[in-house]
């Protein structure tokens, strides 16, 4: 790597906590943020010759510190600059200061960052931009193509958020642990809706995407070693990174979405799927279960399977039976039908949908699904007339796709039997 | 005499790696411990999972589990090179090498070791 990438990733691993501290230090997110830009321009200037600080975290919120100090000193002309070389020589002030600034303050700082990020007032679209922009440090550019609107659109929409971020009042002293515990849950969903954005893109979209995903593990990697025993964050990680590790195997060259049954396990990530196995044993060490830990020992269940036809589906219709007690939705129900079908049939299945049509009237995978059911059935009619709806329901190309791929086998086989 | 090269780096800068930046950096690294190999002198190389996955056991007479790794610090032991070095002066020169092919700013601690079972799980 040249200097230039290797400060640009130390700074991108840095960014989250730094901007945590500076956050706490200045109270407001603009000010942070030009502390934190203003320090990374003094990195590339000092590091490649001084060589790289010790702690970047702190070397970034110190210099960042202090170079918006002097921001707000020359603004007043209150007195003049320190000299530049001053401040970049840190050999000295680094150790105490990396002492000053210790893990519970970075826990605290960064779950406050995240959590102003995540404001429930912000609609989830606008909590996730501003996450990636002012958490990540993705460009807007960046955001907008993973968004697929304008740099224009995109920059308005972050504005919006931050000025509304802004109005409301977050405390900044150490928060107790109920708030912390409602802080870090709030923070988990809206990671996993981070998650979700990468991890439901498909055909052009999902290259373009697919970073969203990792930048979602990646914080919850940082959050779980702020919180290492809180058994939900280990879930939630463990959960992405299990779905993840199917992300090289579930779209097929043209970007259609391949079925977890035809699916090349041979694609499928090992070291992700270690990892996900990993948190989870952690996870259920604790005998708390929460719903990131059930859907994860869910994906792990198929992560386990090395052929589809192994899969322990008994084992999959239990934990969504505890899903749905833990967490109860028409969603969930919809599932548990599926794992119902591989148990006992598809009758015992359809019984479920039936039950269950009220509550998912406009909702694509629940006419995917029952469709499948009724060609299982054997009611080709029924099939077609489900699938129709799945049709009119589909939100991307991609899914559309899938379903006329169901209609046309369909019809094929009506053909045949004629 | 086996040395133990052991890595310590700051796992959120690793972490931040895109799968070709960590891609270049093992090919890199490849280079000197392919060369090793070749001497016959490389034991196993080895990459920690990230610390997040770490359980510690204190010990005593009622023994407790702890989430997470043993010491938290600003750089994490990321993995090791089990390497046969005639000396500490060849051994500091394989980890100097290593450290060329190196991408990041931290730190191998140079130890000598012991085998006491040197036989290898059947994973």
């Amino acid at each position: 790597m040249s200097a230039v990438a290797w400060i640009d990733v130390a700074v991108r691993g840095a960014r989250p906590q730094a901007m945590g501290a500076l956050l706490r230090h200045f109270r407001d997110l603009d000010l942070a943020e030009e502390a934190f830009q203003e320090a990374c321009l003094r990195a590339l200037k000092s590091w490649p010759k001084n060589g790289p600080p010790r702690d970047t975290v702190a070397w970034l919120v110190f210099v960042g510190r202090n170079a918006a100090l002097d921001g707000v000193r020359r603004r007043r002309k209150e007195r003049e600059l320190p000299g530049e070389v001053a401040l970049s020589d840190l050999s000295d002030a680094e150790g105490p200061l990396a002492e000053q600034i210790d893990d519970a303050d970075y826990r605290d700082d960064l779950l406050r960052l995240l959590f102003m990020c995540c404001h429930p007032e912000l609609p989830a679209t606008q909590q996730i931009a501003l996450a990636l922009r002012i958490v990540c440090g993705l460009t807007v550019p960046e955001i907008a193509r993973a968004f697929l609107v304008t740099d224009v659109a995109m920059e308005q929409r972050i504005t919006r958020a931050k000025n509304r971020v802004a109005a409301e009042q977050i405390p900044f002293e150490a928060p107790g642990a109920r708030e912390r515990a409602e802080r870090l849950a709030a923070v988990a969903a809206v990671l996993y809706l981070l998650f979700n954005e990468g991890y439901s893109a498909t055909g052009g979209s999902a290259y373009v995407r697919a970073p969203l995903c990792d930048e979602a593990i990646r914080l919850a990697r940082i959050l779980l070693r702020l919180f290492p025993a809180e058994p939900e964050m280990l879930g939630l990680a463990a959960l992405m990174l299990l779905q993840h590790s199917r992300s090289r195997a579930r779209l097929d060259a043209q970007g259609a979405i391949v079925l977890l049954e035809d699916q090349d396990r041979g694609l499928w990530d090992r070291d992700r799927i270690a990892e996900g196995l990993a948190l989870l044993d952690k996870a259920l060490r604790h005998a708390a279960p929460g719903p990131y830990q059930v859907q994860a020992a869910i994906a792990a269940l198929h992560a386990r399977a090395a052929r589809f036809e192994d899969t322990d589906w008994a084992e999959i219709e239990q934990l969504y039976a505890a899903l749905e007690r833990l967490q109860p939705s028409p969603v969930i129900s919809l599932n548990r039908a599926v794992a119902v079908a591989k148990l006992r049939g598809p009758a015992a299945a359809l019984a479920m949908l039936d039950s269950l049509a009220k509550d998912l009237p406009g909702y694509f995978y629940f006419f995917g699904v029952r469709g499948a059911l009724l060609v299982d059935l054997g009611r080709p009619d029924d099939a077609h007339e489900a699938f129709d709806r799945a049709l009119a329901l589909a939100k991307s190309p991609a899914e559309a796709a899938h379903i006329r791929m169901q209609i046309d086998r369909l019809m094929r086989s009506k053909d045949a039997a004629k | 005499m086996l040395y133990a090269i052991l890595c310590y780096d700051s796992e959120d800068v690793v972490e931040s790696w895109t799968p070709e930046q960590d891609a270049a950096v093992i090919a890199k690294l490849d280079v000197v411990t392919g060369k090793l190999a070749r001497e016959g002198r490389l034991g196993p190389v080895v990459r920690l999972m990230p610390t997040t996955t770490a359980t510690t056991l204190r010990k005593g007479k009622e023994t407790i589990i702890v989430d997470g790794p043993f010491a938290e610090t600003k750089e994490q032991l990321l993995g090791f090179f089990i390497v046969d070095c005639a000396s500490l002066e060849h051994a500091i020169a394989t980890a100097k090498d290593l450290g060329q092919a190196s991408s990041t700013s931290g730190s191998y601690e140079i130890r000598p070791l012991r085998l006491l079972r040197p036989e290898a799980p059947r994973a």
